[in-house]
């Protein structure tokens, strides 16, 4: 049985987004998860089904206590980092088309003020725990510096340059102006890119996503259940995960330019029975601009070692060929662990995106990465 | 010395001889007695035969490189005495791989660089490995 078209996602919130904010964690995710319950037209009692978001210390308990739910029948955690969010909307897809439950509510949210920075995030995750015991006593422990020999090895491979990189950045921080409920607001030029400082060699600072506080929140439903709810129903059409090979230390991986998204995203176009160029719209996860690059490789838009040349075509500009995170990403809206990207990708295809709608866009693609290569992908649809 | 800086050993049983083995400024790793597969960093089951067993081999440390980074930014203050620096990720003889701080003209890196390794003593309880060109 394929998951194919049996869940949708029928509800979206968002709070604003900032560098801090003076509510907790728990506050933030009950205001997203309100939102989005209202959004779909449901009552927080029909809420059946819980995947918080692993990494906040918010666990279903606590949203059902405070959202007055009485019939939880599901409940789960996709513990996968930045792939989290997208991995949750397989595992409801799953719940919901089996019938165990009926409405999923996935909420993310992050506060700097009380935790989530990244020194602290290594030790609370235990896929971490092989890179805090042999990398960090060497000064490496943040994503920057993990990733950074795997784009290095891009580059000294394919020739990828950094005008490359700049150019995801730049186009991204477009949307991000374009868009509204973004941190970043101004402008960003090759020459502010190239002159930002590096954080570690190839990554400069504008290669860098955000650390950000807020919240976002979608409901996933069954097929059925979202027939009679407020919105055009946005269907999934086919949703994959894949683990790189060792998947806990990208030093020991034995090809380091392989993610698991190499595994995942043909198995998500095979059950969603669409190829590439039926993509109108994708909103890929970007922690760093590499990972954009490589990503558009492993979902098969551009070959293994042409992601440089691709983005350089102009191919991910709101007007170029496959437009990507048109909300802003992670790089310039704020890093909400990929679920705005999920957020916006709804949104692009109820047609409600604004200023930064893609016309037409019928059929569209989330990825998430998590920490050392984790990846997810969905394929969403309004049929 | 910040604690920051000792290894974060919070499940491992498995790695203590590779340790000791820095501390005698040697790099020793786990083979698998039942398939021969080296296993780094250790842990406790051969992916290949499911062999439980190790038998800890003391290596020559040839390597060369795979890849490198220069760290500009040191996220924890721990850290800050430490940057700028060239940290190589670098393919032993053996398969597996060693990331290390390499003490060498960085602009001679490229892929593939003879590469031998070094010891450098942090402290009583811990040495690290580092890299320098052959």
């Amino acid at each position: 049985m394929s998951l194919s078209r049996r869940a949708a996602v029928t509800g979206i919130g968002e709070t604003v987004y900032a560098k801090s904010s003076e509510k907790s964690v728990l506050r933030l995710a009950l205001e997203a998860s309100l939102a989005a319950i209202h959004d779909a037209g449901l009552q927080p009692r029909e809420i059946d089904g819980l995947i918080p978001y692993a990494g906040m210390g918010v666990v279903a308990e606590d949203l059902i206590v405070n959202l007055g739910l009485d019939g939880v029948r599901f409940s789960a955690t996709t513990p996968l980092g930045g792939a989290s969010p997208v991995a949750a909307v397989q595992c409801a897809s799953a719940a919901v088309s089996s019938g165990l439950c009926r409405h999923v509510l996935i909420p993310v949210a992050r506060n700097l003020a009380t935790g989530g920075r990244i020194s602290e995030r290594l030790r609370q995750m235990p896929q971490f725990n092989t890179v805090a015991e042999f990398e960090l006593p060497v000064g490496v422990f943040a994503p920057a510096q993990l990733y950074a020999p795997m784009a290095r090895l891009h580059m000294e491979q394919y020739g990828t340059r950094p005008e490359h990189f700049a150019e995801i950045a730049i186009s991204t921080r477009h949307n991000a102006c374009l868009r509204g409920n973004a941190m970043m607001t101004a402008p960003l030029t090759l020459e502010d890119y190239l002159a930002s400082r590096m954080i570690a060699d190839p990554f400069r600072l504008h290669d860098c996503s955000l650390e950000s506080s807020g919240a976002a929140a979608v409901i996933v439903s069954s097929v059925e259940g979202a027939l009679d709810l407020r919105h055009p129903v946005i269907t999934v059409l086919g949703t994959a995960e894949g683990h790189p090979d060792s998947p806990v230390s990208i030093t020991q991986r034995k090809d380091l330019i392989e993610i698991g998204l190499d595994k995942a995203a043909p198995r998500a176009f095979a059950m969603a029975g669409v190829a590439t160029h039926d993509i109108d719209v994708a909103e890929i996860y970007d922690c760093f601009t590499y990972v954009v690059l490589r990503q558009l490789e492993a979902l098969g838009f551009c070959g293994r070692g042409e992601g440089g040349a691709f983005v350089a075509s102009g191919a991910i500009r709101l007007e170029g060929r496959l437009p990507i995170n048109t909300h802003g990403g992670l790089l310039s809206q704020a890093h909400m662990v990929g679920m705005n990207h999920i957020v916006e990708l709804v949104r692009q295809l109820r047609g409600s995106a604004g200023p930064t709608q893609i016309s037409g866009a019928r059929v569209g693609l989330v990825t998430g990465y998590g920490d050392l290569g984790d990846g997810t992908v969905a394929i969403l649809g309004r049929e | 010395m910040s604690e920051l800086l000792q290894p974060q050993s919070q499940a491992s049983v498995d790695s203590p001889p590779y340790w000791q083995g820095l501390r005698n400024h040697q790099l020793r790793l786990q083979r698998c007695p039942g398939c021969g597969t080296y296993r780094h960093y250790p842990r406790p089951l051969c992916p290949h035969c499911h062999c439980f067993e190790a038998e800890w081999v003391t290596v020559s440390g040839e390597a060369e490189v795979c890849s490198w980074t220069t760290l500009h930014h040191a996220f924890h203050p721990a850290f800050k005495a430490l940057i700028p620096c060239v940290v190589v990720t670098a393919t032993l003889r053996e398969g597996v791989r060693l990331l290390a701080p390499f003490r060498g003209d960085s602009a001679r890196l490229t892929r593939g660089l003879a590469l031998r390794v070094g010891f450098e003593e942090i402290s009583a309880e811990l040495t690290l490995p580092m890299l320098l060109p052959a």
